[in-house]
């Protein structure tokens, strides 16, 4: 694998000799991690501590007839069992809605399901015991009598008059719908010289997280205090949440989030099973531990990418694109998940489709609805699988129809580098993209011509490969746009506090969390460059509530680009006032000095002044030396948050190289590429390795990732057996390539990466099978692309 | 994800293992790698009263010529069987096969007998042992006992195997001069259970075959020896033959339909290995397609 980029041009106050922005550096908890001295929630014990186990539904829709614990409660080491209604007592229902969200709605959703289970997996009933073991033998002891009711599976039929309503209140099953019409699409169609339709179907998948939904809940009473020991990716939300339901002040709930062993957006909602954890520690009044085993991970994690999506495109015979069309359909489970909701998937879908391209007229139309099965939501890339798969497969099949390369078409209609800042149809506003310098890039580096080449090459010979291109664009660094305008007490503004310490080093107390992306080894490289220390010399601390600034955490490609630019806004006021100590100290002017390698020196021929251990021993134990009126503050606080566009859009392309075995059905990936533009980059190699990271979830939706439900709402493979993740050894190499195109709304430039692997590379692997199936005359739009699926095309079987 | 209690017996001799089998009947289960019983144990699939691990029983564990005949310990682990030369030589089928047996983790935990005990019928061992010709070894209350491969699988997850009995080692003809294997699966990871999967063994004369036995796994509720592979036998191979071959073979079987592939597909890739199976042990590019209608 190769990474190739170019060199990012000047970088004002963060370009300095000893700078570690744009340098791959270790990260400061590789140590930690590798030597097994890391701290997961499975590893906090606590004096008392209870574990609790759920009992599940095995029904997707059915009504508690009653529910006989007496026999459990005997079992050994069972310290108490609740129900839903029990546990009602002390903890609130939630309803997953957001106001700027037009007509979404969804029904009250409680901690332990009430009178009803929804899908197969809700839990029923809780039960409280010694350990893991014990609870797991009392919780086959509950005797819970259903009545099963019809469920609701097919989304194709959720609004049929015929289907039953999952929530009479609300009437019908439509949680969500939107529509959009920009330009003049009727027209442009009917002027097209050729018009393509396809449907585009998704598979349900999942995160799969290495660590399952962790967490420890320990109330204690005497101090009305509530801790939370998470694995989340926002720990000021889960505060907020935890507060509202429990009737408790924030101040009362201290959310605290160790290390995390992946997230990707499944550990960034509310789940009930965690909600209940906490009720049950306030109930009990004892620690309670929660780890969701594997089985209950693949019922109760969030799924995603449920969608099927009508797709239509008008193209001329110069290969410009005339128009889009998507009519978007996805299923959500029976509740709009909480507080984030299940609705900006489908609305991600309506703003992204066509979103690379100059082409203005684009109509849509998204309808979410509810079903009996597991919830959905956010998972990382949040709609940009789908709209880039629905867009780059319709470009595809209007370059087929014209007889134009897929390459040339692109190149004929991705916005020009020059024409920022412009806005999309659905009106999302970009500030600077790079599109073609991405798209000349990649097809340098895949050589492009010799592949295809070699490809016709091959088919002479009955090897049937394929090349697949997709662009795309990717929402990062969200403002309050996403979440706060709606409502939802969910943070968009970091907060970074930096401090020197008796010793010169730096304590850095960040917003941002941690889940394995490196926000850590970012914030230090930051402060340690806008410093001028060495980065062993920062101890960055975060995912604390009681310890680090109010913030958003890490979601939504965000860690960098704003918490990242709050470490530096921070930074340079801790600079300037060791500078203007310093100066006093030093009776000097602050203009006169700078900071390098830990201490201060004179700015122009960098001659050594005083170390910063010197000079903090003397603000910090000999104040009574520095000259009147000095008041030294060596400790900074900033806050950042993106007000000038919402979002910072930053683009990419990938290109995938496959082999189709046309008698067995299977796809080889030989070979994948990546060209994305995230702005400043801070660690190449962190960077990398997210785009990487991103890359093989798409590829698993592509091929392997699919969460089976039959007819009646049951999971019918929620095992790592039957549930097929990406496995190194089907992977093919990836090569990723950068352009580096600023932000100007920071100083630090950076704009997000973690989505862009996945928003583009089932679209790209898709296409390139479709490319090797050109000779056969047969278009799939299916994923994941299976075997089965594949030679049913051919007609094979 | 814990295992409901269960009571634990380390077995000091193949004697105490077979003792404890005799008291505890259905009610105990054989611990031998771990590899499958240990996660049935864990989703609490099964749940049995006791384990007799044989863990311990080292005259269970080995591989050895003896005249004609290869004798391979039932402890004798997936690794060990890739890792010898005695495997290489006298039965290279399964040197090839064991490959394909999940992961190096598992590999270095599971063993034979444990896999044949066990009889997933889309496991690799069991397939090999019939297109091996193999004896599986067997002692239990009334003594040894040697049951032909092609008799000791029954059905999903069944055997022969009492449950008094303890599988102790299989034996397997050494491969003779002129001999050939071919190994090929069709699994979505490497690792992976196949989807369909072929294990062959085949004594070549002049231009074609002695005698081929074909050894079909993932097909259906146990391995099956392919009776199609007798069309197959002293004859000149043509394109023809090898779809009347492929015609009867899609006949003999009578796949079971998954998530992974419905019967209809399983069928057709069992035509596909066969095809590649004849192609490859022939060195005969043009039947690789003929093969397959």
């Amino acid at each position: 694998m190769s990474s190739i980029r170019s060199n990012p041009e000047g970088l004002s106050v963060l370009d300095r000799p000893n700078s570690y922005i744009g340098k791959t550096v270790p990260r400061p908890n590789l140590d930690r991690l590798l030597q097994g001295r890391g701290c997961y929630v499975s590893d906090i014990e606590l004096p008392r501590m209870a574990h609790v186990v759920f009992v599940r539904s095995p029904h997707a829709h059915a009504k508690i007839v009653s529910i006989d614990a007496a026999a459990a409660r005997q079992m050994p080491g069972v310290n108490a069992i609740v129900t839903g209604k029990e546990l009602a007592a002390v903890i609130t229902p939630w309803v997953g809605v957001l106001s700027h969200l037009k007509g979404l709605k969804s029904a009250p959703q409680s901690a332990i399901a009430v009178d009803r289970v929804c899908w197969q997996g809700e839990a029923v009933a809780a039960v409280v015991a010694t350990s893991r073991a014990a609870a797991e033998d009392a919780a086959e002891c509950v005797a819970v009598e259903y009545q099963a009711l019809e469920a609701v599976t097919d989304m194709r039929t959720a609004l049929d008059p015929a289907t039953p309503v999952i929530h009479a209140s609300l009437g019908d099953n439509l949680a969500f719908e939107r529509i959009l019409d920009a330009g003049a699409v009727d027209q442009a169609f009917a002027g097209s010289d050729a018009v393509v339709e396809a449907e585009f179907v998704f598979g349900r998948h999942t995160g799969v997280t290495l660590e399952p939904r962790s967490v420890v809940a320990d109330w204690n009473a005497a101090e009305a205090r509530l801790t939370i020991y998470q694995g989340t990716q926002a720990p000021h939300m889960v505060q907020n949440i935890a507060a509202l339901h429990l009737g408790l002040w924030e101040q009362q709930v201290r959310v605290v989030c160790k290390d995390v062993g992946g997230s990707f957006g499944i550990k960034v909602h509310i789940y009930a099973d965690e909600m209940a954890t906490y009720a049950l520690t306030k109930l009990l009044r004892r620690p309670i531990k929660f780890v969701a085993d594997r089985v209950e991970s693949f019922n109760t994690d969030i799924h995603a990418r449920d969608h099927r999506c009508k797709g239509k495109i008008g193209v001329n015979r110069d290969g410009i694109i005339t128009a889009f069309e998507i009519d978007d359909l996805t299923g959500i489970g029976p509740y709009s998940m909480y507080p984030r909701t299940s609705a900006i998937e489908a609305n991600q879908v309506v703003n992204l489709v066509g979103g690379p391209y100059t082409c203005k007229n684009y109509r849509a139309r998204a309808r979410v609805v509810f079903q009996n099965k597991n919830v959905m939501c956010q998972y990382r890339a949040v709609g940009h699988p789908i709209a880039c798969s629905v867009t780059e497969g319709l470009v595809d099949l209007a370059a087929m129809k014209i007889g134009m390369d897929p390459v040339e078409i692109r190149r004929r209609n991705l916005i020009a580098d020059d024409a920022y800042p412009c806005a999309s149809p659905s009106g999302l506003r970009f500030e600077q993209l790079s599109h073609h310098a991405s798209l000349a890039k990649i097809v340098e580096m895949m050589n492009y011509q010799a592949l295809r080449a070699e490809q016709a090459e091959l088919r002479k010979r009955g090897v049937h490969r394929g090349i697949g291109v997709a662009s795309f664009i990717e929402v990062t660094n969200p403002s309050a746009a996403f979440y706060g305008v709606g409502g939802a007490k969910i943070s968009s503004q970091d907060g970074v506090a930096v401090r020197l310490d008796a010793q010169g080093s730096v304590i850095c107390q960040t917003s941002i969390t941690e889940q394995g992306q490196g926000s850590e080894s970012l914030t230090a490289q930051i402060v340690g460059s806008a410093l001028g220390v060495s980065m062993d010399r920062v101890r960055v601390i975060l995912g604390d509530t009681d310890a680090t600034p109010y913030g958003g955490g890490t979601w939504a490609s965000r860690g960098a680009g704003i918490g990242g630019e709050a470490a530096l806004q921070a930074t340079k006021i801790l600079r300037r006032n060791i500078l203007d100590v310093a100066a006093a100290i030093l009776q000097s002017a602050p203009a006169e000095l700078d900071i390098v390698d830990n201490a201060v020196v004179s700015a122009g021929d960098g001659a050594p002044r005083i170390d910063l251990s010197e000079l903090a021993r003397i603000v910090y134990f000999r104040p009574d030396t520095l000259p009147p009126g000095i008041q030294p503050e060596l400790m900074a606080t900033r806050h950042f948050v993106p007000r000038e566009y919402p979002f910072a859009f930053t683009n990419g392309v990938q290109a995938a190289s496959v082999e189709v075995d046309i008698d067995t059905g299977f796809v080889k990936l030989l070979k994948h590429w990546v060209v994305e533009d995230c702005g400043t980059i801070v660690n190449p190699q962190l960077v990398d390795e997210q785009i990487r990271g991103g890359v093989v979830q798409g590829l698993g939706a592509a091929l392997f990732e699919k969460c089976v439900y039959d007819e009646k709402g049951q999971l019918t493979n929620a095992n790592m057996a039957d549930y097929l993740v990406p496995m190194s050894g089907e992977m093919p190499d990836i090569d990723v390539g950068h352009v580096v195109s600023p932000t100007r709304e920071s100083e630090l430039g950076a704009k997000g990466a973690g989505e862009a692997g996945a928003a583009g590379a089932a679209a790209a692997v898709t296409n390139a099978v479709n490319d090797a199936l050109k000779p056969f005359g047969t278009t799939i739009t299916e994923i994941p692309l299976t075997p089965q699926v594949i030679l049913t095309a051919l007609g094979r079987i | 994800m814990k295992a409901s209690a269960f009571a634990y017996a380390r077995a000091t001799s193949v004697a105490n293992a077979l003792e404890l089998l005799a008291v505890h009947g259905e009610k105990a289960r054989v611990l031998s790698g771990g590899q499958s019983l240990i996660p049935a144990m864990n989703l609490r699939l099964v749940a049995p009263d006791l384990i007799v691990d044989i863990g311990e029983l080292a005259e269970l564990r080995g591989i050895a010529v003896r005249g004609e005949t290869l004798v391979i310990g039932a402890l004798t682990r997936h690794a060990d069987l890739l890792k010898s030369s005695d495997i290489v030589k006298c039965a290279p089928l399964l040197a090839a096969a064991v490959a394909h047996i999940a992961h190096p983790a598992i590999r270095n935990r599971g063993t034979i007998g444990g896999s044949l005990a066990q009889a997933d019928p889309a496991s690799e061992l069991p397939a090999c042992m019939l297109a091996l010709g193999a004896s599986i070894v067997v002692r239990g209350p009334g003594g040894e006992q040697r049951m032909a491969a092609e008799d000791f699988f029954t059905g999903i997850y069944e055997t022969r195997l009492a449950a008094q009995d303890l599988l102790v080692a299989v034996e397997l003809p050494l491969a003779r001069r002129g001999s050939a294997h071919f190994f090929q699966e069709f699994a979505r990871r490497h690792g992976d259970y196949a989807i369909v999967g072929l294990a062959a063994q085949a004594a070549l004369q002049g231009e074609g075959f002695a005698d081929l036995r074909l050894g079909y796994f993932s097909v259906g509720d146990k391995p099956v020896l392919a009776k199609a592979a007798s069309k197959l036998a002293g004859v000149a191979i043509t394109p023809a033959l090898l779809a009347e071959a492929s015609d009867a073979l899609s006949h003999e079987l009578d796949p079971h339909g998954d998530q992974q592939a419905t019967p209809a597909m399983r069928r057709h890739l069992a035509k596909v290995l066969l095809a590649r199976c004849v192609a490859s042990l022939l060195n005969r590019p043009d039947l690789h397609i003929g093969g397959v209608s």
